[in-house]
């Protein structure tokens, strides 16, 4: 019954996320304010991880594939299938779930504690947009995230690969290029926008709704964490049913 | 003026507001004090709008809330400040910004218009040399300086504040208690100020609703309440040992 009641107050805050908008110039400001801590911030990080498990995903298909009747270029095809289709929009969300997600929570959180969000309710301003608004509309930049974690992941495979002795950069390449299905990049994309909403809703549902002091801002980020990896692992499956099968 | 009647509120089966009704005069601090419990701050958020009442009305003026449509309440509550009991400054906000925000919210105002009055309203509340700190930064009298310059910044016909001594010393209480009446009568305003302080009470307690249980159990100012007979509020008066003192040296004397 608590989760019936919790997908309902999901649902009816993403009714009061598009009403009553807040003045045109403030929410520019809030925009930018969002893009620079949510998007800006998390480069770093997204860098880091890519360019390494790009690197672990081809050495780890090369020591794998010993037989010679698996063709050389297998390295360079497995790296960029696994980056482009899983890695970088799946697992760098659920890693962004933590990074951004517990961020989103803890901040939204704070305000209600702190009655900040009471103050602005007393104001006139709709609380919902004023803060959630601006995120889902900085998140519309998170595939250009994605779009970077694909090449520094694949760049990563390469420099494993050949640097390690692993592979040639030819055969690298040619697997990178062999059999490539360009719908996969669009399904990539498909997906990686449906994250950056539930990126963008679920830790700001779970901030918005925390009820009790610091100990309580705490909880809320774990259970912000568990809800969006588990959110983004089922939409993961759903649209992956829908566009691949 | 602010009129409230028949007001009852209720969460789940407990009925925390049972009937009240009374008015809060324009030009003058109202207070509202009571025990913990008492339903003090359910009654605030209930005239603030952050609760809706299951029975009663509360009217602004002549204007029923319950009858305003949603354009009147946005407009209505632009006329409300608030000074809440911890403040609610933003705390990723400048001081400076932090008061600003209604006028930035609310007015079309340009930048330097709007700083004018910031400025203007931070050197009321004597705040100086304070405009770039964050809310961090400044100690928590400050803070209800801060919450008062931008609660009173675009001009509201109605100033609620809950407890808004709390956390201070009581050379600082004083003040802040001086600063709410003195712009009640600069502004002429609306102020009800929520609090269990008797200093504030004998300070600017121009009218005095006294919450017992969810009910008014009596009202009055401050020139009264000292005389009542009425035993819930005697029994809130002299429960510290200081009003028990001031109350026998001024039978002593006759």
């Amino acid at each position: 019954m608590k989760y019936l009641a919790d997908i309902g107050s999901y649902f009816i805050m993403l009714k009061q996320v598009f009403s009553r908008p807040t003045k045109g110039s403030v929410l520019k400001e809030l925009i930018l304010k969002e893009i620079d801590e949510l998007v800006i911030d998390s480069l770093g990080i997204v860098i880091f991880i890519s360019f390494f498990v790009g690197g672990v995903v081809a050495i780890q298909t090369a020591l794998n594939i010993s037989n010679p009747l698996i063709p050389d270029y297998l390295v360079g095809f497995a790296t960029r299938q696994s980056i482009i289709l899983e890695f970088a929009p799946t697992f760098m969300s659920i890693i962004m779930a933590g990074k951004m997600g517990s961020f989103i929570t803890s901040s939204i959180g704070s305000m209600r504690v702190t009655e900040q969000i009471d103050a602005l309710e007393v104001m006139g301003i709709n609380p919902l947009n004023y803060l959630v608004f601006p995120k889902i509309i900085a998140l519309l930049l998170y595939p250009f995230v994605i779009a970077i974690s694909m090449f520094l992941g694949i760049l990563g495979g390469w420099v494993a690969g050949v640097y390690g002795g692993f592979s040639t950069s030819d055969a690298f390449i040619r697997g990178l290029q062999e059999d490539f299905i360009s719908f996969h990049i669009v399904y990539a994309f498909i997906k990686t926008f449906a994250f950056a909403f539930i990126l963008a809703t679920v830790p700001s549902w779970q901030g918005f709704f925390m009820k009790g002091g610091a100990l309580e801002v705490g909880k809320a980020s774990t259970n912000s964490f568990v809800w969006t990896s588990v959110l983004i692992i089922l939409t993961n499956y759903i649209i992956t049913s829908l566009l691949l099968s | 003026m602010i009129r409230v009647e028949n007001l009852h509120k209720s969460f789940g089966d407990e009925e925390i507001l049972k009937g009240i009704t009374t008015t809060f005069e324009k030009g003058k601090t109202n207070l509202i004090i009571g025990q913990s419990g008492s339903g003090k701050t359910v009654f605030l958020k209930c005239l603030l709008g952050l609760f809706d009442a299951e029975k009663g009305e509360i009217y602004y003026g002549e204007k029923a809330i319950n009858d305003m449509d949603d354009d009147e309440k946005k407009e209505l509550r632009e006329h409300m400040g608030m000074v809440f009991q911890g403040g609610a400054l933003f705390d990723s906000m400048t001081v400076e910004e932090n008061v600003m925000f209604p006028l930035r919210m609310f007015t079309k105002k340009k930048k330097d218009e709007m700083l004018h009055r910031v400025n203007e309203v931070l050197d009321r509340v004597n705040l100086v040399n304070a405009n770039k700190k964050f809310p961090s930064e400044i100690s928590g009298g400050m803070q209800k300086r801060v919450a008062i310059a931008r609660a009173i910044v675009n001009y509201p016909r109605f100033l609620f504040c809950d407890e808004p001594n709390s956390g201070l010393d009581p050379k600082t209480a004083i003040l802040i208690d001086n600063l709410i009446q003195e712009i009640t009568k600069e502004y002429d305003i609306t102020t009800v100020v929520n609090t269990h302080d008797m200093n504030s009470v004998m300070e600017i307690g121009e009218k005095i609703i006294f919450l017992q249980k969810g009910t008014l159990a009596w009202q009055g100012d401050n020139s009264q309440i000292f005389k009542t007979d009425n035993k819930d509020v005697t029994d809130f008066v002299y429960s510290s040992d200081l009003f028990k003192k001031i109350r026998d040296i001024q039978n002593l004397e006759g």
